[in-house]
């Protein structure tokens, strides 16, 4: 189907027959905010379990804010240069694209490895999740960001794969487009997350 | 090497399900066998497995929907039989037995019958009425499809390979925690339901992109009929709602997997954050379904009274009503929580309300109804019952959303009589209606009319006959789910329903007969023009079946009722100009995910941890072989396109003009 081909029809028709980058765009936002009200449900349980810590260590007792502070640090960078490398992509210059991908990928490895140190840290303290509710929510809240977070370089090393086998084609354009989406996305959720979950449970 | 996998897990000593699932397993190496010695294989795996259409794939989702419904309905009639018999008497199926029955019943008819039935109407329909030729993303659709397959397969495995759920149709801790349900099967039912979740997430965003992104020129908001925005609400309930369910699954497996404490009694674990969370989800989806049903009824009922629907406005802002308030009345499922009266008000009172818009809809329906030139074909005959039915089930559904009334009600076969009111008077009798109302445009015959109409009625009298004196039974005090019994005033009452089951299942008998007759006499039922009932939609100004491309060229649409519009004498428009069409190609893809979907759902189950990690990679790998393909549409030939059309142009002006509308 040609946009062109219709354009002649009706007044609006400019408005309704749209190109596949628009539709491609805001199909997957409707998965990123389907994703959200997937977090929402985690910060709801974590919400209600935040306290509930049978005994064992509470948020005060466990978080090291300098850890999530370069934690954040390496997120927010990462998102900066995902956004170079989209205008990279966009301007099909080969150095931007694939600078900027790899250091999103590092950026994000570093976010990566803090957040296993932390849990491993903290498993071995005896504060893993099978110990309360609390560290039931605090580690699967935190964890569904780590693997989505793992998701994305996972897919960020397969659109380096891609551009490098493919060129920047108009399909690929498309999924250079919702990578951007989603690496933003889990800043934002990311922001939400450490200040509900370290910044509010230091304070506690 | 195969976890918790042994021989121990076939259930050598339980008959029932070894042979009802060795039945199935049989008739399905029956039918593989059929396929491929026929040699219909390539055409099964061209023209259907790897098909990214919208209208196979919905073929493909209603079929699923109607095997499963013969499952779904087995087990209805055997708890039915199983109460009938069981007055101080322990009938025929043991409580550990039974319990699987109850669980596997609502899981099957709710997620295998109910939604597939749906997204599989909705997924045929929509773009054909939207006058576009696919969907927004085809390859997902199918993807999304495959996956609602593996939970079903899933779901069925477990007749014969461990156990089903016994925790009812929503694993409600701590019966399911791993401490009160070693066995596998809450995990049997939480995979199944995750895997076939996510596709119905998958399908959900598609309809949605679909329907605010692609129109026929002309075919702006206000022009789509009714059905479409019914899907739009339901598809945005779907992409709204559906994560909740995935999260809180989620939670309960982690719990039953590495000993979180979600939901547990120990460890400050919460049990009624389950409720909430759960139903967050599970009020939603109950409007997931009924409001495409809505849009069925509003399609069938305007076609067959020959009138536009009455209030449309009014009827797009009730659907985008329910769609916002269905959010806002979970608690109403477990007023027993102990909430306070304050609570309990605020979602009864929220209850109330979405009986506001449902009731300004009954009343658009009988205005549409009213004046009308009334053609009672069997789509009629299942939306006519539905409004009588409806009714019913709709103001006992007011009456348990007043707290104090629910506090009596509350888990007793009062409720279960008034979901299975909505829901098979609802949605049920809405799918039956849209199955036969689309059915000549899918296959491009009608399907028999007086097998049809036998079929409504013993739906509509076995419904009344089961499930009225289930009412009558709850206001008696009988709670839901009881293997056995010993008050000598229910027996009757129980009798009488199973007397029910058994008209509903002459009705399903009557259903399959009139798909094999109007099979065999096809060439008489042939809808040769692709418009057998007259229709005002898009739809039906496409042959019938529709060729891939759905339209020759996009309509141009102009006001409500498009095709009712294109087809007044005097519009008749002539030959246009036809041009190369590109389709996107067929895809294994959403085929051979399924595949290791299942393979690491069924790992997943059985802890058979090497296979789960080989089939994530597989899907995986899956996905980069797709993402690495060169060419994703193919062309057909201008010269193609102007046969099919012209074939169909020439039909349609040799058939006797019956344009003949309501005043």
């Amino acid at each position: 189907m040609s946009a062109s081909q219709a354009a002649t029809a009706v007044s609006h028709s400019d408005a309704v027959l749209v190109t596949r980058r628009i539709i491609a765009g805001y199909g997957f936002w409707i998965f990123l905010l389907s994703d959200i009200i997937m977090f929402s449900a985690f910060f709801a349980a974590y919400a209600v379990l935040s306290a509930q810590t049978a005994g064992g260590p509470s948020g005060k007792d466990l978080f090291n804010l300098t850890n999530v502070a370069i934690e954040t640090a390496c997120l927010l960078l990462s998102s900066f240069t995902c956004g170079l490398a989209s205008i990279g992509a966009r301007t099909k210059n080969s150095l931007w694209f694939y600078g900027a991908m790899t250091a999103t990928f590092f950026l994000g490895a570093a976010f990566l490895g803090l957040e296993i140190r932390e849990f491993a840290g903290l498993v071995a303290r005896g504060a893993g999740p099978a110990r309360s509710a609390f560290l039931s929510s605090f580690f699967t809240l935190v964890g569904c960001h780590g693997l989505h977070v793992t998701a994305g370089l996972l897919w960020l090393l397969t659109m380096m794969a891609q551009v490098l086998a493919k060129g920047y084609r108009p399909d690929i354009q498309r999924r250079i487009l919702c990578f951007g989406l989603f690496w933003h996305t889990l800043d934002i959720i990311w922001v939400a997350l450490f200040t509900v979950v370290y910044l509010l449970g230091v304070a506690q | 090497m195969l976890g918790k996998l042994t021989w121990g897990a076939i259930p050598f000593d339980q008959p029932i399900p070894l042979i009802a699932g060795g039945l199935v397993g049989v008739g399905l190496l029956c039918l593989l066998a059929l396929v491929v010695l026929k040699g219909w294989f390539p055409y099964v795996w061209r023209e259907w497995i790897t098909s990214v259409d919208h209208k196979r794939i919905g073929v493909m989702y209603t079929l699923l929907a109607m095997t499963m419904l013969l499952r779904g309905f087995t087990d209805a009639i055997m708890m039915r039989t199983q109460q009938a018999l069981a007055f101080r008497a322990p009938g025929y199926l043991p409580p550990e037995h039974y319990d699987q029955i109850f669980a596997a019943h609502g899981t099957m008819m709710i997620f295998f019958v109910a939604m597939p039935f749906m997204i599989g109407l909705m997924n045929f329909v929509v773009p054909l009425q939207l006058g576009i030729r696919d969907v927004a993303f085809p390859t997902l659709n199918s993807v999304g499809f495959w996956l609602t397959a593996t939970g079903a397969l899933l779901a069925n495995i477990s007749l014969v390979v461990g156990e089903f759920s016994r925790a009812t149709w929503l694993p409600f801790p701590p019966l399911s925690e791993l401490a009160y349900s070693p066995g596998v099967g809450v995990d049997y039912y939480l995979w199944a339901i995750e895997i076939s979740g996510a596709g119905t997430l998958v399908s959900g965003i598609n309809l949605v992109t679909t329907i605010l992104k692609m129109h026929a020129p002309g075919m702006t908001y206000f022009r789509m009929p009714i059905f479409c925005w019914t899907t739009l609400a339901s598809n945005l309930l779907i992409v709204a709602a559906f994560p909740l369910l995935t999260a809180t699954l989620a939670m309960l497996l982690l719990d039953r997997y590495l000993g979180f404490h979600f939901f547990t009694n120990e460890g400050g674990g919460n049990v009624m954050m389950f409720m909430n969370l759960i139903w967050a989800w599970g009020h939603p989806e109950i409007y997931i379904l009924i409001l495409p049903a809505f849009g069925i009824y509003s399609e069938v009922i305007s076609t067959f009274s020959r009138k536009p629907i009455f209030g449309y406005r009014s009827m797009v802002a009730a659907t985008m009503a329910i769609c916002l308030l269905s959010f806002t009345v979970w608690l109403h499922h477990f007023f027993t929580m102990g909430a306070g009266a304050d609570v309990n008000a605020v979602f009864g009172i929220a209850s109330s309300i979405i009986a506001v818009p449902t009731g300004v809809k009954l009343f658009n329906w009988m205005f549409t109804l009213f004046g009308g030139r009334i053609v009672f074909a069997p789509p009629m005959l299942w939306s006519m019952g539905f409004l009588v039915t409806f009714i019913i089930g709709g103001m006992t559904g007011v009456l348990l959303a007043v707290p104090p009334a629910d506090f009596v009600l509350h888990n007793s076969l009062f409720l279960v009589a008034h979901f299975h009111n909505v829901l098979i008077g609802g949605l049920l009798f809405g799918a039956f209606a849209g199955y036969t109302f689309w059915f000549p445009k899918a296959f491009g015959f009608r399907l028999h009319e007086g097998l049809g109409k036998a079929a409504f009625w013993c739906w509509f009298i076995g419904f009344y006959v089961a499930f009225m004196p289930l009412y009558v039974l709850g206001l008696m005090g009988m709670t839901r789910r009881m293997q056995h019994y010993d008050v000598p005033e229910w027996h009757p009452w129980l009798l009488i329903a199973a007397a029910g089951a058994v008209i509903i299942l002459a009705g399903i008998v009557l259903q399959i007969v009139q798909l094999v007759v109007s099979f065999r006499r096809r060439d008489e039922l042939r809808d040769v023009t692709g418009d057998p009932w007259n229709g005002r939609s898009l739809e039906w100004s496409t042959a019938s079946p529709p060729p891939a491309f759905n339209f020759a060229v996009l309509p141009q649409v102009g006001g409500l009722d498009a095709y009712w519009a294109m087809k007044q004498p005097g519009e008749h428009t002539k030959e246009p100009a036809y041009a190369d069409i590109e389709m996107p190609v067929n895809s294994p893809t959403g085929f051979i995910c399924a595949f290791f979907a299942t393979f690491m759902g069924f790992a997943l189950i059985w802890h058979i941890w090497w296979l789960a990690i080989l089939s994530a990679a597989g899907a995986y790998a899956t996905f980069v072989v797709f993402a690495w393909r060169d060419r994703d549409e193919y062309t057909i030939p201008a010269a193609t396109v102007a046969y099919l059309d012209r074939t169909n142009r020439r039909a349609r002006e040799a058939a006797p003009v019956s344009i003949t509308a309501a005043p």
